[in-house]
């Protein structure tokens, strides 16, 4: 009992001589709240999976007024915009290569044939037969850089656009296969989605950071050699220093998603309690991952590359910015091992979809299982000798 | 006949291909001052860490405290004090904030840590200090900082790895005076050093060269079992007379001090002064004189080495 106590305060006041060293350690500080804010702020608004806007080329071989409403048509989407304009396709093509155009919209010369046989204007009860030529020739061709597979899918959306006003005629009512709702987000902004995962990314980025580089820094300061001569616990040292930081990570959260809900609009409906609790969970597991990088770590420079190679796949592979069930499978065991991965699903589900703390809880008790783990191999590995 | 503080025998570390420390036997007496002579690299540094429990021996016993080690270094710990050769306290901590941590990391109570710190800066002088950081104090300052956190749970043994090379002369007289203080009140310390004056004021003292120990004794012991006699030559030309001196078999060394040289004659000879005299010199010494050997004799006669 008295071993358990003296070890309390031994923990407390790590944690206090980090809170200290905190305080007086003024970039650090103002990185704790200026990572946040910025990184809102700035993906809040750039990042938008929503195509708008796509510098296309076009090259109008019939130059009637109907090619030209055809072509302002399209344009009325907002989707492209005609920047470039040339007579032949070769034309069109180099500016594809050069980049100038992402794709070119090719009017051919006997376009008014073409629109008044076409499916899109006078959609007949029966689809022509695919035999039948005439009718099932397209109004128009797009010229499409297809590398960058967003834009691609943007232009390929314009394919069966309804061209019917086009000729004044009254516009058929298209009946979809199927109906559509769309739930938490019906206006389809990325915002929504972004911000509550922008709390996994900057969450990663500053706690495996931050602890990655706190035992080394102790090491390369040379405290560790009188740190290791006194009596002091490996796993009093490492919850002494991570509890701190906890309180960081809280403020952080705290900054994105008030923020968040302040300029985006993105909703905060789940339980306070079930946000808390799998915020916690990950901010846990970030802390001992980040001790376990100290750890094999021996300069802070090395931690942070250590980070970085950390948190590129917590970006990328964790559903942050693609689906996860899109990943192929190997990809998908390499994210499962990831904090990021099962927090980006917690926390999108308490904010975004308004789960309890039931729902979430096999992805909360995982990040607790990751700490636990986390923080025994850290300690394990915690050398009190030199050699 | 109190047992010793420190008992090791043939106390060996190899660093890969390097033996830092080979086959060290060492008695350290309680509330004696004992002290560690050698240049940079003979194993000094890692003798102490293989003392405090720090580094694991590749062969040997060692007994500190009455402690095996390595098996008890843990338990070991709390009754060692150890200063490290590199300050390792905390910069950007205060003087009181440095020693409040300690404190409580050594589980001193809330109170007495509060009585301990009081008395420490009142002992080495850090009272006006207290609220300074660390990292904006002098190298004396920050020294006697260590020694009083190295102190601050009351260790009956003390390790001192290099304690004065970053400190003026004077601040290192006042250093040993609190050393002395400590051994009457009960310590035992041992010290590693490089320089001559500090090893002078070792109760004992072992000199290393290349992980060995080549003497081990009181200064004053070592001084007279050395196996040569000192003569200081005056003559014209000095710089000319000193490759002639160190040529001969029997002159151990021949050094300049200033306007003299210093010449360690070998013992065999019964009288250095006369045995000098009647070589064939060129200028001829214009006076020699037989004088007290000095703990850096010692050193260049036991590890064969230029003065340091």
């Amino acid at each position: 009992m008295n071993g358990l106590l003296l070890s309390l305060r031994r923990i407390l006041v790590i944690l206090t001589k980090e809170l200290i060293q905190l305080r007086r350690d003024r970039t650090t500080l103002g990185m704790v709240v200026m990572i946040p804010l910025i990184q809102l702020v700035l993906f809040g608004y750039a990042i938008n999976t929503n195509v708008r806007d796509i510098p296309v080329a076009l090259v109008d071989q019939s130059n009637t007024t109907l090619s030209r409403v055809l072509a302002q048509t399209v344009e009325a989407t907002q989707v492209v915009r005609f920047t470039e304009r040339y007579a032949e396709i070769p034309q069109a093509q180099e500016a594809i290569v050069a980049g100038r155009v992402r794709a070119a919209m090719i009017i051919p010369a006997d376009v008014s044939q073409r629109l008044a046989r076409s499916a899109a204007v006078s959609p007949r009860l029966e689809t022509p037969p695919a035999t039948d030529g005439p009718t099932s020739r397209p109004v128009a061709q797009w010229l499409v850089d297809g590398s960058d597979t967003m834009i691609a899918a943007a232009i390929k959306g314009l394919r069966s656009m309804p061209l019917a006003e086009l000729l004044r005629k009254p516009a058929n009512r298209m009946t979809p296969t199927f109906e559509v709702a769309l739930f938490f987000n019906p206006e389809q902004r990325t915002a929504i989605n972004i911000v509550p995962g922008l709390v996994a990314v900057i969450l990663t980025m500053t706690m495996v950071m931050f602890t990655s580089a706190a035992i080394v820094r102790e090491s390369e300061r040379g405290n560790m050699e009188m740190l290791i001569n006194t009596p002091v616990h490996p796993l009093e040292l490492m919850l002494g220093k991570i509890v701190p930081y906890i309180g960081i990570g809280i403020v952080q959260t705290t900054i994105i998603l008030v923020l968040g809900h302040l300029i985006f609009g993105v909703p905060l409906d789940g339980s306070l309690g079930a946000l808390a609790a799998t915020t916690l969970a990950f901010i846990g597991a970030s802390l001992a991952l980040g001790l376990v990088l100290s750890t094999i770590a021996t300069s802070q420079l090395q931690a942070m590359q250590m980070t970085v190679f950390i948190l590129l796949p917590s970006i990328l592979l964790s559903g942050f910015m693609f689906p996860y069930e899109g990943m192929p499978v190997p990809a998908q065991y390499i994210a499962e091992v990831l904090p990021a991965t099962h927090f980006m699903r917690t926390v999108r589900a308490v904010v975004l979809r308004g789960a309890g703390l039931h729902e979430v809880a096999f992805d909360t008790l995982w990040l607790v299982g990751f700490m636990l783990v986390g923080l025994l191999v850290a300690s394990l590995r915690f050398k009190k000798r030199l050699d | 006949m109190t047992e010793p503080v420190i008992e090791v025998r043939g106390l060996t570390r190899r660093f890969g291909n390097l033996t830092a420390v080979a086959d060290l036997d060492l008695t350290v007496e309680p509330r004696t001052i004992y002290g560690f002579l050698g240049p940079n690299g003979s194993g000094k540094t890692t003798t102490v860490r293989m003392l405090t429990g720090l580094l694991t021996p590749t062969a040997g016993e060692v007994r500190v405290l009455g402690h095996e080690l390595p098996r008890d270094a843990e338990r070991l710990k709390r009754r060692i004090g150890y200063m490290t050769q590199k300050f390792s306290l905390y910069d950007d901590l205060t003087v009181v904030e440095n020693l409040r941590f300690v404190g409580a990391i050594y589980g001193l109570g809330r109170r007495a840590a509060r009585q301990r710190i009081e008395v420490l800066l009142a002992t080495y002088a850090l009272g006006p200090l207290r609220d300074r950081r660390a990292g904006q104090m002098s190298g004396g300052q920050r020294q006697r900082l260590a020694l009083a956190a190295a102190t601050i749970h009351e260790p009956p043994l003390l390790f001192l790895d290099e304690p004065t090379s970053a400190v003026d002369p004077q601040s290192r007289r006042d250093f040993w005076e609190r050393l002395f203080d400590l051994v009457d009140a009960g310590a035992t310390i041992l010290v590693s050093t490089h320089y001559m004056d500090e090893a002078e004021r070792c109760h004992r003292l072992a000199i290393l060269k290349d992980g060995h120990k080549r003497a081990d004794g009181a200064p004053a012991e070592l001084m007279a079992a050395m196996g040569a006699r000192v003569v200081e030559v005056e003559g014209a030309d000095l710089r000319a007379l000193k490759p002639q001196l160190a040529a001969l078999p029997e002159v151990v060394s021949a050094a300049q001090l200033g306007s003299r040289l210093r010449v360690l004659v070998h013992d065999r000879i019964p009288d250095p002064v006369a045995w000098l005299r009647d070589q064939t010199l060129d200028p001829l010494p214009t006076h020699l004189e037989l004088v007290h050997p000095s703990l850096e004799d010692v050193f260049v006669t036991s590890t064969g080495e230029e003065r340091p």
